[in-house]
Formats: structure tokens, sequence, C-alpha cells
């Protein structure tokens, strides 16, 4: 019986066997079959618009005009470059970048630090000081305006602000409206900084603490030759992603001030925006800003990634 | 066989006639209108229902939201496409898309109709004519609009308030004739302690909501963007607009604090709060404030048209959008397009779109009592009506526009500089744009 059945099993096998032609696609064709759809959709959506917009930055273009992009060669990277306006954009992006980086760098690596040891309630605690960074910017810079606001906001009032004819208006004086974004930027993303660096304190091995205290080492010692050292790479990385999402600012801006009073916190985002839609619609100029953009965030990473290696050697 | 051939023969007919139905001169069924998502296309709509029941054919009014309109009708133009027979669009789109060949040129259908002679003059030129003062028209004025004023009645009428401001500024208090009174009263009623404020005026620096406040006093004063050989300089920055700006800081000075970034939906919020005794703000955001499940001060608020400047003439910043034909569609369409104009222009469906809240320029309704009496702030909006003036509509406006915002934003928001140093960049600014774009030699 089962030797009619292993038969069976023999003939059956032959019989569904794949034919000829498809036997001969091999195990790399199949690879590249499942990864096509993928390059092709890669191309389409990404390659594809940056090269074009490569080449409609050299151009003088409309993106709702019916005339073709008018080859200007570097005109647009001149006018930019030239402009002291675009000068303005950039120096106040720089600023942003420096106050609500370096800010969430110490905010985050303390929050860390405080929750590193274990205590009653420091998961639900851990998990409520994350809230902030998984909300939308867009719902964030609304309430933030309530926040801001000096009728009926809270912070003022929080700060001892009680009058309101001296509070200070926070997004209406060119001194304090870049600040209000700052902290509103801090307040969202310190947690992602935390996140990174509790990872790395985690995974430093408790027995170099324990060597430390052997040896007398002060905790400050210890702070600085065994946590700081062993934290930065994580550290660092949680600055990069913080620098070139802070380079690209736009949303908070846009939500909170949307650049003003004036151009006292027009990012190079807001004004690459404008430049683009709201009435302008000049895209090759608009196009070129945005390279200037992305050369600026990859020099500026390139820095950080450099600095990480080295650590890493070290 | 031959029932088989039969058949396919009654099909390819079939076929043939549904198809090619839309050519002929009696086959439009139906005609598509795009406008921005609010509630005057509602109104439209309506009104198209009643076309449909008067000749048979539908009226589609598709909306779109405000933030992307623009960015929709022009992405149409770009491709020349044919999906709306008819668009409302904004006064400042007139030279990009008569310019680049996007509207259908109206004047001899307004003109030979005497449609032209139906609505208001001022409404005809700026929703309707490129080049100004050409006599060319592009777009039948269809929603009016402009800024006007409303005000806390009962704070103006209140005997002790009425007593305080003749004995503070040795006039009675009243509806303003003046900027300068209307300043008067903003500072009068200005009392952070009671957590009440003189006024509200626009300050929104994302798109054109502080240079659509400022305009106000600015033409009143004797402004202008630029003459009528495009030439800024010495136009934008004179004495006169100088002393607006002043004006329109100093009136800012009496908002209440926040509205640092405010257009008209935060004119209404301060209004039906109770922090502001009077706020500016376009017509058709009025039908709000005399809704007393939303204003609480429904039933004491007044409205008021702009007041004048210094030599006596008075302005009102436009808004409000006309109809124009796509130049894309084919000629039947084009003609249904026409045939559906001329039924809306009549008085008759045009005081129906008024009677629904849609703000018609037309001059019979507009005087008529039924249209006064329909809602307490249409005889302001019929006055302002015959006095308002817009922004530049060249192809370059949104380049204009940008630096307008941002230095009248940075001064009167912001406290930067003074009012001079603003126009004077103002009018450089705008001054380079209009010799790079070849207006001036």
């Amino acid at each position: 019986m089962s030797q009619v059945n292993a038969q069976r099993g023999l003939s059956s096998r032959q019989e569904t066997a794949p034919p000829t032609g498809r036997r001969q696609l091999s195990d790399m064709r199949i690879v590249q079959l499942f990864i096509l759809p993928t390059i092709i959709l890669l191309i389409l959506m990404n390659i594809f618009p940056l090269i074009y917009s490569l080449f409609l930055s050299f151009t003088n273009y409309s993106v709702i005009s019916s005339d073709p992009p008018v080859w200007v060669g570097l005109d647009n990277y001149t006018h930019i470059l030239s402009d002291p306006d675009f000068w303005h954009n950039f120096a106040t992006t720089g600023t942003y970048a420096l106050l609500s980086v370096s800010l969430q760098t110490i905010v985050g690596f303390a929050l860390a630090m405080l929750l590193r040891s274990k205590f009653a309630g420091s998961g639900i605690i851990t998990t409520l000081v994350l809230v902030p960074m998984m909300l939308s910017p867009i719902v964030v810079a609304v309430f933030w305006r309530l926040i801001f606001n000096p009728s009926y906001g809270i912070l003022n009032p929080i700060l001892g602000f009680t009058d309101i004819n001296t509070s200070p208006e926070w997004l209406g004086d060119p001194a304090l409206a870049l600040w209000a974004i700052v902290i509103v930027d801090v307040w969202q993303w310190s947690p992602f900084v935390m996140l990174l660096c509790l990872a790395g304190l985690s995974a430093i091995p408790e027995y170099l603490y324990e060597a430390a205290a052997i040896d007398r080492a002060s905790v400050w010692f210890q702070f600085r030759r065994i946590t700081l050292p062993q934290v930065m790479p994580l550290l660092l990385i949680a600055v990069l992603f913080r620098t070139i999402e802070a380079f690209k600012q736009f949303d908070l801006v846009q939500g909170l001030t949307f650049g003003g009073p004036g151009d006292a916190t027009e990012t190079v985002s807001v004004e690459l925006y404008r430049l683009a839609f709201q009435g302008q619609f000049e895209t090759g100029l608009s196009s070129a800003l945005a390279y200037i953009v992305l050369v600026v965030i990859v020099a500026i990473s390139n820095l950080y990634i450099r600095a990480l290696n080295r650590l890493r050697e070290g | 066989m031959h029932k088989k051939s039969f058949l396919i023969l009654a099909l390819v007919a079939l076929l043939t006639l549904t198809l090619g139905a839309p050519a002929g001169a009696q086959g439009v069924t139906e005609l598509n209108i795009w406008w921005a998502e609010w509630d005057p296309a509602n109104y439209l709509q309506q009104i198209g229902n009643d076309y449909e029941a008067a000749t048979g054919i539908k009226v589609n009014v598709v909306q779109t939201p405000w933030g992307g309109y623009f960015d929709r009708v022009a992405t149409e133009w770009a491709a020349q496409g044919t999906a709306f027979d008819m668009v409302v669009g904004d006064s400042q789109w007139l030279g990009q898309a008569i310019t680049e060949g996007h509207y259908v040129d109206m004047t001899e259908f307004l003109t030979s109709t005497g449609i032209k002679d139906t609505v208001t003059p001022a409404t005809l030129t700026y929703y309707g004519e490129y080049p100004s003062g050409s006599g060319s028209y592009y777009a039948y004025p269809t929603e009016g609009d402009a800024n006007g004023w409303a005000y806390r009645k009962d704070l103006f009428e209140n005997p002790d308030n009425m007593a305080a401001f003749e004995a503070e500024f040795g006039y009675p208090l009243a509806i303003p004739q003046t900027w300068e009174q209307l300043r008067d009263i903003a500072k009068f009623f200005t009392r952070p302690d009671e957590g009440l404020y003189g006024i509200g005026v626009y300050t929104q620096i994302d798109y054109d909501g502080i240079t659509m406040g400022f305009q106000n006093p600015f033409f009143a004063y004797g402004g202008d963007w630029y003459d009528a050989e495009f030439n800024a300089l010495g136009v934008v920055d004179t004495p006169e607009t100088v002393a607006a700006l002043e004006l329109y800081k100093e009136l800012y000075s009496y908002a209440p604090p926040g509205t640092n970034n405010a257009f008209f939906a935060e004119m209404n919020d301060v209004f039906v709060n109770g922090q502001a005794a009077m706020i500016m703000n376009y017509f058709a955001f009025f039908p709000a404030l005399a809704n007393s499940e939303i204003n609480p001060f429904a039933e004491s608020t007044g409205y008021f048209s702009m007041p004048a400047g210094p030599s006596g003439e008075r302005y009102a910043a436009l808004g409000g959008q006309g109809i124009s034909i796509n130049a894309y569609i084919d000629d039947v369409r084009k003609q249904a397009s026409f045939d559906f104009i001329t039924w809306f222009a009549t008085q008759e469906v045009q005081a129906s779109w008024a009677a629904l809240g849609g703000y018609t320029c037309n001059i019979a309704v507009l005087e008529s009592p039924e249209f006064l009496a329909v809602a307490p702030f249409n005889a302001a909006f019929a006055e302002t009506m015959t006095f308002v003036k817009d922004f530049s509509n060249i192809p370059e406006f949104g380049q204009l526009l940008a630096v307008v915002q941002q230095y009248l934003h940075a001064y009167v928001v912001g406290g930067e500089g003074t009012a001079e140093e603003a126009m004077t960049s103002i009018a450089e600014g705008m001054d380079e744009i209009l010799v790079e774009a070849g207006y001036v030699g």
C-alpha cells in the first residue's frame, strides 16, 4: 500500500513539475523580478523628479504657465546667492537650527539621564514624555498658538505676566518670535533625542561603573569618561537627524508665525514655499533654491558622519 | 445573419448618436463651473438647479478649498484642459489668464446684450476688464465683495460712552465719517482692564491679508500701487501714504493682543467673543455676525462702509470674483456658457441670487428696497460697491504682493523701522519687479 502511495506521489510530482521554460528562471532572475517594480517606482517617483527639478533649476519656468522652460544657465543660482534677502533666510535658518538642536540635545540627554534608572512609574513617564513627537507638527503649532496668545494663552500667566498690557507677545514680537518656534520644537523633539540616548545608556555595561567605583572615580569622572563616550555615537545620530530636520523646518513656522513678523522667522523652506506657490509659481528659481538647501544639508550631514566615523574608529 | 448585421448597425448608430450628441448645437446637457469651497458656491449651485429646471441643462458647481483653488485652476490652464466650462476667478488672476489666452473675450457679448450696463461700473472694471481702461472684458461680475465694518451698537449708543467720548474728543460718538474719527473711536474703546479693545484690523502675513486691510486707508489717502506708466517710485511712497501707514499701525495698537496674524476668521472671532468694539472684514463674512447662534451681539451689531480720507475720498479693498468662460472648450459649449451667463445676469435671477445670500453686482437689485432690507449689512454693501478698488491684476501680482506683505507686516506688527522706510522699501521692491518684467523702460 505504501509503495503504491509512494509511486502515486512520485507520479504526482512528475505531473505537477513546471514546464521547461519556467525551470530556466534562475534565483538571480527571480530576485531581479521582485526588485524591478520597486526600482521602476523609485525612478518614477524619486530619481526622475530629482533630475527634472535639477534641469528646471537652470531654466526660467513657471509650472502654471503654458510657456516651456527657457534655459538661463546659472542665472537662478547667481540671483539667489547675490540676494541679501536669501542670505537673511539662511541666517535665520542657521540660527534656528543652532538654538533648536543645541537645546534639544541638552534637554533630551538630561531627560535620558533622569529616566535611565528604573523606578515606580518610569515606564509610564517615559511613554508620556514621548507623546509630543507622535503629534502632527501642524496640530502642535495650532495649540501652541493658543498657548502663546497674550489675551487668553496660559504661558504668560505661568511665567508670571499677569498684566496684559505688559505681557510679551510671543508671535508678534520680532525678538521673541524665533524663540517661540525654538521652544515648541524643543518641546516636541527633545523626546526623540532622549529615546536615542536612553538606548545608548542602556547598552553601557554595568561592570565599567563598578570598576570605576572600585578605583574611587568621581561621578563626574564616570560621566565624562564612561557615560558620554559610550552614548556619543547615538547622540551624534540624533543630532544629525535633528539638524537635517531643522534646516528643512517649514510646518511649525508656517503654523505659528508664517515667517513673520515681517521676515523675522522666515526660514529657507518658508521662502521656498512662497516662491514655488502662493501666487508666484517661480518654479525654476525655487528649484535652484531647493538644490542649494540640499547641498547645504548634504555638506552638514557629511561633517557629522565624519565625526561619527572618527568616534567609531577611535 | 441578417438579424445580426442589423443589430450591429443599430448598435453603431446608437453609439454614434450618443457620442456625437454633444457636438450638436442642442447637445450640451451639462455645464461645469469651478469655484472655491464656500457658501456663495452653494448658492450658485442652487441657482444652477433653477437653470436646469428652466432649460434641462444640468449645472455642476465644482468646489475646491480656497487653499488649493488657484493651483487647481492654474494647472488646468497650463494643460489647456476642458474640465470646466466656466470659472469664478479672482480679479488678480485676470492678467495671467488673459495674457496666456485662458479666458474667452466677452467684450462683444457683454456690450451687445446690454449686460455691461446692468452692473456697477467699478465691479465691471475690477472683475472683468484687462488691461485697466482698455474696454475689453473677460468676466461677468458674479460675487461682489469688499471690506466693510461691523460695530457694537450697544457700545456706541450707550449714554455713558457717548458723553465720555464727546467730552474727550469734542464731537458726538457715531459711525465714523473719516479715518481719523475711526482712530479716535478705536482709541476710546480700548480698555484692556475690561478685556475690550477698540478695533480689529487685518494683519495676516501669509498671503494678502495685511495688504487688503491697509489698502483701505492707503487708497483713501491718495495712494496707489503704481501710476498709468507702472511707476511705483514716487507713487507708493508719498507723505500721504506714509501717514496712512502710521494710522494703520496706530489702529493695530488698539487691536486685541494676539491678532498679529489675523484675517477674516480672526476678525469675526474677536468680535463674537466681545473683544473688539468694531472690526473690518469682507462683507461675505458678515452673515455669520447677523446670526445670533454664532454672535451673541447679533441684535446689536451694526455695519458701515469705509470712512473717507483727508480729501474726502473713500475706497474699499475689493474681494469677490467674476465668472469667465474657458477658452479651450468647443464653440458649442462656449455658446452654452454664454447662454447661462445671459440668464444668470437677468435682474430676476440676480434678485434670487441676492436673496439666497450671493452678493450681486446688479445695479437695479442693489438699489431695490427688497435687497436693502433683506440683511442688516446690505445697505453698507450696496454703498461700498460704488467705491471699490483692487490690488494689481498684472501677471506679476504675486511677486508684488509678497513685497508689500513683508514690509507692511514688519512695520505694523513687528515695529521695525519707520513708516517712511517701509513705504520706500515697498516702492523700491515693486519698482524692481516692474522693471524686470518690462513694464518700466
